[in-house]
């Protein structure tokens, strides 16, 4: 319906309002400033950050714990190119943001004007969608489709490059307008047939598995999986993104595969005369060896993605489709068959292979992530940031619940776990939330200790201080002859100091006897963040590992006694 | 039906007739490593969409994920490989050749047989234009080889579809 003459940026906002948008992670510059303005007559809360980074991994971080599309303002040129690696973090883990740029005039595009980015140019590879405002009439129908493209479907970030004059242009807004998106269609059932082909796999399979990856929680299929997993009596390993759509202490959970998974996971997956994947996209770090992954077991792979389909490996079946409704519907269709042997070998491994570090001596990291596991039970909000704190947490915390466990898969970006706890502390205030850091990673996005502190935040960010760069010298320990090359983070501030400094809390825990006394008291701490300064055991490596491009069978439990030949995956 | 290597792929996209689109297209053949050997772009007979044949070489593996991440993009309405699908298949190809008296009639009788047009001539030159399929206009172009081709320009591929089925 025509309402009241407005300014491009006013009716922008009014769509965000629309969308039932709470918070704008922003910063202002002077391309954005229309719409800074026209923030001022909003509800909307602006959370300020200290880097536009920080901004797109919040947003990301709200938008992975509520399943609603995270909002980011910033300014053109720098302000802009800022955000790339954050939506290129999104885009790996099909994460719904809408990135709002500020732009230069339309008149200046493409003359190298100040501060001018071709930034919905360069934003291509890393976003579902771009778009660059031409008309001020567009605005209403392009909101519209940038939160219907980022939100439905395989999520994922959506960009909107606003010229200023644009934003100051005047009209009168049709806020019902139609969306023009004919390429664009939302699978949702998956083929009755091929659905029925699976089940008769499933049937006759006396060792299956299911590999459930992140689509299971995108798509809420998580009771349904469950459903399925107890029926049939199936084993459930989960991938690093997929952790909480399956509890990982059920009786049935093997937890992670893959490349720094549980040993009983790998031996299963090494094992299985089937697997089935509901979500997840068979990643480089999961699959190792892909022509010998899973030789002689029946694959199956349900996605909502038809360009996932033959990627990495050649599934038996493919089913396009919605994983909830895909599960809910072989639901009714399965018979169980029987797995007890099955089971009762995986039992035996897990018996046999547990995850395990050495209780005596220094200050093990794996001990003070089991010791956070104790505490929190599983109800916390744990994100983690990349590398191997970001690994042995994903081992010793065992994710139970959907939307309790926040990391960055497919890109790996370092930085990404403490503003990711900002975003989902906003969602859910009162929420117990950590942020499991290395000392490497946090020092990336540190800045936002500013906007934690700022909006009294309770996020206790434990830092796993081992003054090393500890994946990257892990793989020069094992494949590179020790040669450790720009590794060393020697020069690291007193985070406590640090802390005390932007006006938080600091702890540090130096010795075994003072880690459940100092985390109690930090997970208690609520007048805003805390940072725990965990001093850990300079050099320890992450085990299980199956190195990268190699097969299940190269599985490596506890640290070689001779050199491993250099991997031949990339990373 | 024309035959086809068994490398050469015809693609034929629907797709939103807006600036970026080919450059979002253009990055996902990049992306794999596979090269474009045509491109056509042209109106289709709705304003709204633009239709685009798409020649190029490599293996099937590589094109039917390129297709597929092509058929993703909210501005690609449909992607089609038509590679050994019975299609219609047409180019242009002008070709300016130099033709000093002794050889003029030569190259005109060549010409005829390829049912060619002259639509250029003066003292030395001569400017023919031939359609047909890519490889008619492959051995026309062999057989100007002989004399001196001062240029060619050809328009790359363009693809229907035989019968009532959509391209």
């Amino acid at each position: 319906m025509p309402t009241k003459i407005r300014d491009g940026a006013h009716a922008l906002i009014e769509c965000l309002q629309q969308h039932n948008v709470e918070f704008i992670f922003g910063y202002p510059g002077g391309a954005n400033m229309p719409i800074f303005d026209a923030l001022l007559d909003s509800p909307i809360k602006l959370i300020l950050v200290r880097h536009e980074q920080g901004a797109t991994h919040m947003a990301d971080g709200y938008a992975k714990s509520t399943g609603r599309a995270g909002v980011v303002l910033v300014t053109s040129g720098p302000g802009a190119t800022n955000t790339i690696t954050g939506i290129m973090t999104a885009h790996m883990d099909s994460v719904p943001l809408v990135v709002i740029c500020g732009q230069t005039i339309t008149p200046n595009l493409g003359l190298d004007a100040f501060q001018e980015a071709d930034v919905s140019g360069i934003s291509y590879p890393v976003v579902k969608h771009s778009y660059l405002v031409r008309d001020v009439q567009d605005i209403p129908r392009i909101m519209k489709e940038a939160f219907y493209l980022a939100e439905t479907g395989r999520p994922g970030p959506v960009l909107i490059d606003v010229p200023k004059d644009i934003a100051v242009a005047t009209f009168e807004p049709d806020y019902n307008v139609e969306m023009q998106l004919p390429g664009y269609k939302i699978p949702t059932h998956g083929d009755s047939a091929k659905i029925a082909r699976a089940a008769d796999f499933l049937n006759k399979a006396k060792r299956p598995l299911l590999l459930i990856g992140h689509g299971a929680l995108i798509s809420d299929a998580g009771k349904a999986i469950r459903i399925l997993a107890e029926k049939m009596n199936i084993p459930v390993t989960n991938t690093l993104l997929g952790k909480g759509a399956f509890p990982e202490n059920h009786r049935l959970s093997v937890g992670m595969l893959g490349m720094h998974g549980t040993a009983y996971a790998n031996f299963a997956v090494k094992d299985c005369d089937l697997i089935m994947s509901i979500g997840s996209r068979w990643d480089d770090r999961i699959i190792g060896k892909p022509e010998v992954f899973c030789e002689n077991a029946v694959k199956i792979h349900v996605d909502i993605d038809d360009a996932e389909f033959n990627k990495v490996i050649r599934p038996d079946c493919c089913i396009q489709g919605d994983a909830r409704h895909v599960v809910e519907e072989l639901n009714t269709v399965i018979s169980p068959g029987d797995t007890t042997e099955w089971i009762k070998q995986i039992d035996k491994w897990k018996k046999k292979y547990p995850l395990a570090y050495k209780k005596q001596g220094g200050l093990k990291s794996q001990f003070v992530l089991d010791e956070l596991d104790r505490l929190t039970q599983g109800e916390a909000i744990l994100t983690t940031d990349v590398g191997q704190h970001q690994m042995w947490a994903a081992q010793f915390c065992k994710t139970l619940y959907r939307s309790h466990w926040l990391t960055s898969g497919g890109a790996g970006t370092m930085g990404y776990g403490f503003p990711a706890a900002i975003g989902a502390q906003l969602a859910y205030p009162d929420k117990q939330v950590v942020a499991i850091v290395g000392d490497g990673g946090f020092q990336m996005t540190l800045a936002e200790l500013s906007t934690a502190v700022l909006n009294k935040l309770p996020i206790t960010i434990l830092i796993i201080n081992n003054r090393y760069l500890g994946m990257v010298r892990q793989w020069q320990a094992l494949f590179f002859d020790n040669r450790y090359s720009g590794v060393d983070l020697e020069g690291n501030p007193d985070f406590v100091k640090l802390a005390e400094a932007y006006g938080a809390k600091g702890f540090r825990i130096k010795r075994n006897a003072d880690v459940a006394r100092v985390l109690t008291k930090a997970l208690n701490y609520v007048d805003g963040p805390c940072v725990v300064d965990a001093e850990v055991e300079k050099e320890d490596n992450v085990f299980p590992m199956v190195p990268s491009g190699q097969p299940y069978s190269d599985m490596v439990l506890e640290p070689p006694k001779h050199k491993l030949a250099k991997p031949v995956g990339s990373t | 039906m024309a035959t086809i290597k068994q490398d050469s792929h015809s693609i034929s996209l629907l797709v939103n007739n807006k600036p970026g689109v080919l450059i979002r297209i253009a990055l996902v053949f990049a992306r794999r490593g596979y090269n474009i050997d045509s491109l056509v772009v042209s109106p289709s007979h709705d304003e709204r969409f633009s239709r685009m044949s798409i020649t190029a070489s490599g293996d099937m593996n590589t094109l039917e994920q390129i297709i597929k991440q092509i058929d993703k993009l909210v501005d690609v309405i449909h992607a089609k490989d038509h590679t050994g699908e019975i299609t219609v298949e047409k180019e242009l190809v002008l070709i300016k050749v130099q033709c000093p008296p002794e050889t003029r009639t030569e190259i005109l009788q060549i010409s005829e047989h390829f049912k060619c047009q002259t639509v250029d001539i003066d003292d030395d030159t001569l400017m023919i234009q031939a359609t047909g399929n890519t490889d008619k206009l492959d051995a026309l172009h062999t057989m100007m080889n002989k004399y001196k081709i001062v240029e060619m320009v050809r328009t790359g591929k363009i693809i229907m579809v035989r019968g009532g089925d959509s391209t």
